[in-house]
């Protein structure tokens, strides 16, 4: 029973989509912003965390907790200066100039790292290594550390968003900002600090597929920003719990796509993702349509 | 040429309104002459730089295209590139059995209308956001889907049948030849579109969706043959890639630096305009030119100054010279006269808001 | 409520010739109000007439093409609306604009995130409105029309402001319910705080208010307390009809309070320049 497998695999990759994806699903929740360089984002973390591990040879784990605050940094700072002058602009210009900003990157990546993928090599070799149930079902540790990784993430933004002082900010500017300003919430700086959060967890998300695959310049819409959005609208937008669901759907929709012809695994997912849009594009846990 | 009408203001002052200033029967004789010495080039210049040209129709093409699309229709598609694939695929399809890849070429950008409209039907309910991504979406698993043919060369593609009887000098002017009548086809065909009914539908939708809805503006539909003609005009560059590359790579024709180069190129050269796009594609060419030999370079040049000009100077380069000079080749707007005075600003229906 | 005002006293809160542009239109046309500290001033007119406008503009949510606002002497023209809230004008706006997704606790919390010292705490809310504080823990989009508006107010309140601002209280409500929100107002008041209104109901805002100024098309028609006009000069004013003449003043005087207001000169309708 080989499918078993794959669903396992499927469920666990959708741990990896969800982390990706938690932080297209924040920027658009809050700022309404689609942040088309989202998937570029992830991937220039783990470029910096190559670079690095290369420099300074510390372990990889370590990269983890030098190149996601930074990430976070640049994050507010993106937010505050260019994507805030956009958002003032037109919703149009948000796209075109998050367009322009991807397209920049891969082609400084391009220019800069060549085409060649590369990966962060992991030290440890437990990682790198699998364990087995039965005779049928192989799982790497690495992603089902990645899974977990996923899981303890979306508690965290969860507690967050529930609990604490600017997780309640956030949720009342992205329902009324104007409201907010005459409690004397500066947006502005809230939706830094929630774009903040996004490129955390993008590059958290960035350097976890260094470790389990190969890095290159264009990875960053072919296939991470495009099945971030899928997970994100198959999952509902609106919530955390329901990126999880779409990654785990998508992950599982792609490895029986390769299962029927091995080149068709990221069609399948292509295919998925459309019918959603097409069908139900609020997701399959958001109660209100939306579009 | 200019329609002018007579109206009483409150004021009791007279008003008239015009299409056009006097200036613009020199821009059509201008265009004219552009025109003729543009088709002469291939008596008068070396072979390197048609094809230079041909690479500029091709932009100048998608151009006008994403153009219609964002500055008008409102639709920022990142997806159009499927349509630039598709016709490259179309005219491969057609020379596979045994058609003249030259009149494979119109055929081809038909049937990339014709794709459009199921395309459309997937994505018209989106809005923006969502659109953006779907397009992108639609355009890769096209891609996909045709590299599953073996006979279309899977996913390493084929060369252009049909061409290798052609001198090659024969083959560069004739390839020049119809690239110019396709910009020629698309600056015409925004123009036309632009200056009639539909255009004025488009500038009302875009201005405000509701009121225009209410005033009766189908806004589906018109949003619909915006997406169509997008579709026959991208699809009419990918047919004339495909012939100048002599052939068709999957990675080549769908790939999304189509999109970034279309929509640099309206973005800087001002969106919603005509002139926009003419001005945007010079500059592409003039990067290109410059900074080819260093590899990446002129599209990150190209997107960061794309990035800037969205943000500070949203009407684009011809936008400036609009607003400092007051020039406008295509006379699409309307200008208001009052008696005596050279011109007013109030009633100046711009092409461009920039988005 | 005695609207009695201090001989030289700073205003609290002070409009000058406010004039405010949307586009082409004119909102708000050289509009001047004074209030002083423990007042209820009202702002009366028809739909349209630019109350909103008004109070979003002293807000800070749309910039005055002219003319300015003073909070106690300093002038708070150029401020941002967050830093006005914290600083002590706040506003409840029309159609509540309450946190949909949030409950009313935590609506509650944003409003006091940035809040001044004062009296008024979550309890003293809850004490105000009897209900609240066991449905604490409801989503705010569930409530009625008449809760919502409680607390929207409950979140500006606990903002402790010092001129508490009201678009359109009774919008949308039912008339007992206005009424009962309404009658709050004096323990309100009795904190020290002072409260511009912007009310449709005018035997509503006449009731209630201590001050009063009727707009319409942006211009100011009447102002003056209560107690000091009649109702056909309010319905003159409201209505921009033709003012009946009163005792020696020459006919068709609009009135002020004390003394005959000359009408303003009228605006050209089209500004030189660019649109």
């Amino acid at each position: 029973m080989v499918w078993v497998n794959d669903i396992i695999q499927g469920i666990l990759t959708g741990g990896l989509y969800a982390l990706f994806a938690c932080g297209l699903s924040l920027m658009f929740g809050v700022m309404k912003v689609v942040n088309l360089a989202h998937g570029d984002l992830a991937v220039v973390a783990g470029y910096i965390a190559v670079g690095i591990i290369t420099v300074t040879h510390v372990p990889v784990l370590w990269s983890f907790a030098i190149v996601v605050p930074i990430m976070a940094v640049l994050g507010y700072v993106l937010q505050r200066t260019m994507i805030q002058a956009a958002l003032d602009r037109s919703v149009l210009t948000t796209l075109m100039v998050t367009f322009g900003l991807s397209v920049v990157i891969e082609a400084g990546l391009l220019q800069f790292f060549t085409a060649n993928s590369r990966g962060l090599g992991v030290g440890n070799a437990i990682i790198t290594s699998s364990f087995s149930i039965g005779s049928q079902i192989t799982i790497a540790y690495l992603l089902l550390m990645i899974f977990g990784a996923a899981v303890v993430v979306l508690l965290g933004l969860q507690y967050f968003l529930s609990r604490s002082k600017y997780g309640r900010l956030i949720r009342a500017v992205a329902d009324d900002k104007e409201a907010a300003q005459l409690c004397g919430v500066d947006y502005r700086h809230v939706f830094g600090v929630a774009a903040a959060i996004a490129f955390g967890t993008v590059a958290l998300a960035g350097i976890a597929y260094g470790m389990y695959s190969q890095l290159a310049p264009t990875i960053g819409t072919d296939t991470i920003l495009l099945f971030a959005f899928a997970a994100v609208v198959i999952g509902g937008l609106g919530s955390l719990w329901g990126t999880l669901l779409g990654g785990v759907v998508l992950g599982v929709a792609q490895q029986i796509g390769a299962q029927i012809n091995i080149s068709d695994e990221v069609l399948a997912g292509y295919i998925v993702f459309l019918a959603v849009l097409v069908i139900r594009p609020q997701g399959l846990t958001a109660r209100r349509a939306r579009s | 040429m200019s329609t002018v009408t007579e109206t009483t203001a409150r004021s009791a002052e007279k008003f008239r309104v015009t299409r056009s200033r006097r200036n613009v029967a020199w821009t059509g004789a201008g265009a004219l002459v552009v025109v003729v010495v543009l088709a002469l080039f291939p008596y008068l210049v070396y072979s390197g730089t048609t094809s230079t040209m041909v690479q500029a129709f091709i932009v100048l093409t998608l151009a006008c295209m994403w153009n219609l699309l964002a500055g008008y229709a409102g639709l920022v598609s990142v997806g159009q590139q499927a349509f630039v694939g598709l016709g490259a695929y179309f005219v491969l399809i057609l020379a596979l059995n045994g058609v003249s890849p030259f009149a494979a070429l119109p055929l081809s950008a038909i049937f990339s209308g014709v794709v459009a409209f199921p395309l459309w039907w997937l994505v018209s309910r989106l809005r923006s956001g969502y659109f953006a991504i779907a397009t992108w979406v639609l355009a890769a698993t096209i891609m996909l889907v045709i590299e599953r043919f073996s006979a279309l060369g899977s996913g390493t593609g084929l060369p252009m049948p049909g061409l290798s009887g052609f001198s090659s000098t024969l083959l560069n002017a004739d390839t020049y030849w119809v690239g110019l009548a396709v910009t020629v086809a698309a600056l015409a065909t925004t123009y036309l579109v632009m200056r009639g009914r539909l255009g004025l539908v488009l500038t009302a939708i875009r201005d405000d969706e509701v009121a225009a809805r209410s005033s009766g503006a189908r806004v589906g539909l018109t949003r619909m043959i915006v997406f169509v003609i997008a579709g026959i005009g991208c699809g009419a560059a990918g047919g004339l890639l495909a012939i100048s590359l002599l052939g068709v790579q999957p990675n080549a024709v769908f790939s999304i630096q189509w999109t970034a180069e279309m929509a640099f190129a309206v973005i800087i050269g001002g969106i919603g305009t005509i002139e926009g796009p003419i001005l945007g594609t010079a500059v592409y060419m003039v990067l290109q030119q410059e900074l080819a030999r260093y590899n990446a370079w002129y599209l990150i040049i190209f997107g960061l100054v794309a990035i800037v000009v969205a943000l500070f100077a949203r009407r684009g380069l011809w936008g400036l010279v609009d607003e400092y000079a007051h020039i406008r080749l295509f006379p699409v707007g309307y200008w208001l006269w009052t008696s005596g005075e050279e011109r007013r600003g109030l009633l100046r229906r711009r092409g461009g808001r920039a988005g | 409520m005695t609207g009695e005002r201090p001989a030289n006293g700073t205003p609290l809160l002070e409009v000058r010739d406010l004039t405010v542009n949307h586009g082409q239109l004119r909102a708000l046309d050289r509009v001047s109000l004074q209030v002083f500290p423990g007042e209820v001033y009202a702002i009366i007119g028809a739909n349209g007439a630019g109350k909103s406008t008004l109070l979003r503009t002293i807000a800070g949510l749309h910039h005055p093409t002219e003319g300015s606002i003073w909070l106690d002497g300093e002038d708070v023209t150029k401020v941002r609306p967050e830093r006005r809230a914290v600083r002590g004008i706040v506003m409840v706006p029309e159609g509540r604009r309450l946190f949909e997704s949030l409950t009313v606790e935590e609506n509650l919390q944003i409003g006091a995130t940035y809040a001044r010292k004062g009296p008024w705490t979550f309890e003293r809310v809850y004490e105000l409105f009897g209900w609240m504080a066991e449905r604490r823990s409801q989503r705010t989009a569930q409530l009625s029309g008449g809760e919502q508006q409680s607390v929207a107010i409950g979140r500006a309140l606990v903002a402790n402001p010092r001129v508490l601002m009201l678009d359109e209280l009774s919008l949308g409500l039912a008339p007992v319910v206005v009424q009962r929100i309404y009658g709050m107002l004096p323990q309100i008041l009795a904190t020290g705080l002072t409260v511009l209104l912007v009310e449709q109901d005018v035997s509503q805002a006449l009731r209630v208010a201590s001050h009063l100024q009727c707009l319409l098309e942006g211009h100011t028609t009447l102002e003056g307390r209560p107690s000091d006009v009649t109702p056909e000069e309010v319905e003159a004013a409201y209505f921009g009809l033709a003012v009946l003449a009163r005792g020696d003043d020459p006919p068709g005087t609009p009135r002020s309070w004390g003394k005959a207001v000359p009408p303003k000169p009228p605006r050209p309708p089209f500004e030189g320049g660019k649109s």
